[in-house]
């Protein structure tokens, strides 16, 4: 089991290891650098090698990135390229908002897709099952800015019900950003919900269907003592994956959603940062959102390990 | 994983006959197939349909409600929305009807080599495939457009390579299903070369799997072309697009709704058509894809 916890922690921090090499390879390969972002138009001659002087980018890839990885341990990311100020500021206000978002959805999706994935799953094409399975369709499929833009159009434009954009500042405290924030959580909540609920569906559908279910069912045991203690234990396990991937498609949707909502996070910012070629801040963004990514597939993995007495002992069968 | 439950292999053609029966004899199947078949009919005769030049401008009637002429109105230059919504389909179809088959294609090679291959390589590229799968898509596609360009010679490489990357994954996995079987072991005593034992032992395996994959990737990659176009990083105006068109069209949502329903509706019609399609062809092959996650 330690072992197992171990050698899986492992492998994520060698994920982040060969992500962080990838970013600064793709940056590094890109066609200018921080300090032809800098300057513009005057990017020539003694002032751009004076830049790169300074800046310390005349020395070997392989050397700055140990540099760049190192601080990026410490906690220092670096300087943005156009505002010459700390990445790290920066970054701090735009995240904590990144993470208000997805938390309010996540508080609101989670509870909310398991219920309802447990209702289809015992309700099986029943009218339930075939319209909730339906939206599900539609709310996984059509893209955020679509759904988005749909429920601007209903709660906003007509009902007036809610306000469609965002006009709070990044550095503001999180109770401002009500109500502000329900739309774009009401659309996160949806296509995560979507996405959790099929999965708990043909979960808990697949694990009604199990022998020990029959057997509990015709041993006389009460249906909804079977459907609380014998099936949901099992059946919810594998929502604990699913969850953790939502979590990880929220790092990309989000950023759809923010520049719909105009809300100031960290997506939003990435998208200014590539247009803007600020280098150094897209580097910085794109390896905080590769670390969360991994740590939550980590956690999840770990979860469902300490959950599941079969995973725990998987790899003795293997071998 | 589901070799057992195939049917005896006939001919290529009599089973790919008798799969789209399976497919269209479901009502979501039969939905979907008719829906992608009318985009891409649409998207192929549109030029020769539509009612009005789609890049004729009008200052005189700018952003009017629907009519006898304007079936959807015109847009915020006048422009006819119903023919924009009729041709908003073609760049995104081409784009990712080009890219989706390059994708399976590589993804699945890769992924049915690494599986073959395993030990350390595998290992090794396995995490490479991970790290890369870790960086949101929107991130790693932006950067390469915002350098290399917008034009549709970009677009189909990047959407072609990025959405390759989570194949080989699935080929990997489905080809681990068979490379440890007997047949498999057999070829390899005989002393086939590899090449020959992916062509002949494993690819006709996985091709399943890669076929709903390839259908999947498709909408994803759909999905990813709009959200591309609806931020500005897409196809270029005046090209109609629906992504673009939506973009465009929002900042005169209050009073001119009629100019975002129409891309809303061809968009979501196209890609839930193709979900449909591929849900269909999952059951139809016996491909659990309920399991399968968001990303």
């Amino acid at each position: 089991m330690l072992r197992m916890l171990l050698r899986r922690m492992f492998l994520g921090a060698t994920t982040v290891v060969i992500v962080s090499m990838i970013i600064f390879a793709g940056v590094e390969m890109l066609p200018g650098d921080a300090c032809t972002a800098f300057l513009e138009r005057e990017a020539q001659g003694k002032l751009l090698e004076n830049c790169r002087e300074a800046q310390g980018l005349n020395r070997p890839a392989v050397e700055r990135y140990i540099d760049w990885a190192s601080s990026a341990v410490r906690g220092d990311l670096g300087i943005s390229a156009n505002g010459q100020k700390s990445i790290a500021e920066l970054v701090g206000d735009r995240l904590a908002n990144s993470l208000l978002l997805a938390a309010c959805s996540l508080a609101l999706g989670v509870p909310l897709a398991i219920f309802l994935g447990v209702v289809t799953g015992l309700w099986r094409d029943r009218p339930v099952d075939l319209i909730l399975s339906t939206l599900t369709i539609f709310a996984m499929t059509i893209p955020e800015f679509v759904s988005a833009t749909v429920l601007i159009l209903v709660f906003s434009v007509w009902l007036g019900w809610l306000p469609g954009i965002v006009l709070t500042s990044a550095s503001a405290p999180a109770a401002e950003f009500f109500p502000e924030i329900m739309l774009p959580v009401l659309v996160l909540t949806m296509v995560m919900t979507a996405h959790i609920l099929r999965m708990v569906r043909s979960s808990v559908i697949e694990v009604m269907a199990g022998d020990y279910i029959q057997m509990a069912t015709l041993k006389g045991v009460p249906y909804w003592r079977i459907v609380f203690r014998h099936a949901l234990p099992n059946a919810l396990l594998p929502a604990i994956n699913v969850v953790a991937l939502t979590i990880a498609w929220l790092l990309g949707g989000v950023v759809v959603i923010e520049v719909v909502f105009n809300y100031p996070g960290l997506g939003r910012m990435m998208i200014d940062a590539i247009s803007d070629r600020d280098l150094p801040v897209v580097q910085a963004i794109a390896l905080i959102v590769a670390t969360v990514y991994v740590c939550v597939n980590l956690s999840a993995d770990i979860l469902t390990m300490i959950a599941n007495p079969r995973l725990r002992t998987l790899h003795m069968r293997r071998g | 994983m589901t070799l057992a439950a195939n049917p005896p292999r006939n001919t290529p053609w009599s089973r790919t006959i008798s799969v789209l029966r399976d497919v269209m004899s479901r009502p979501s199947g039969a939905i979907g197939l008719f829906l992608v078949a009318f985009h891409v009919v649409l998207a192929i005769v549109s030029p020769w349909i539509v009612p009005h030049d789609y890049k004729a401008m009008n200052s005189a009637m700018m952003l009017t409600g629907p009519d006898a002429a304007h079936w959807l109105g015109t847009d915020h230059l006048g422009r006819d929305v119903f023919s924009r919504v009729l041709l908003g389909g073609r760049e995104a179809l081409l784009v990712t009807g080009i890219a989706t088959p390059i994708a399976v294609t590589w993804g699945g090679f890769g992924g049915i080599l690494f599986g073959l291959i395993g030990g350390r390589v595998d290992e090794v590229l396995m995490r490479v495939v991970d790290a890369f799968l870790s960086l949101p898509w929107i991130l790693k596609m932006l950067v390469l457009i915002v350098t290399f360009g917008t034009g549709i010679e970009v677009l189909i490489p990047t959407l072609a390579f990025f959405y390759g990357i989570p194949v080989i994954r699935i080929a990997r996995a489905a080809t681990h299903d068979v490379v440890a079987r007997d047949f498999v072991s057999a070829a390899r005593a005989r002393g086939h070369s590899r090449l020959t034992i992916i062509r002949r032992e494993l690819l006709p395996n996985v091709l399943d799997t890669l076929m709903v994959e390839g259908a999947m990737r498709w909408s994803w990659m759909l999905l990813a072309f709009s959200s591309l176009s609806f931020l500005g990083f897409g196809v270029s105006p005046p090209t109609p697009d629906w992504g673009l068109m939506i973009a465009d069209a929002r900042g005169f949502m209050s009073f001119a709704p009629w100019g975002v329903l129409g891309p809303v509706i061809a968009l979501s019609s196209l890609i839930i058509g193709i979900n449909l399609t591929a849900d269909a062809l999952a059951k139809a092959l016996g491909i659990d894809r309920a399991q399968k996650a968001p990303v």
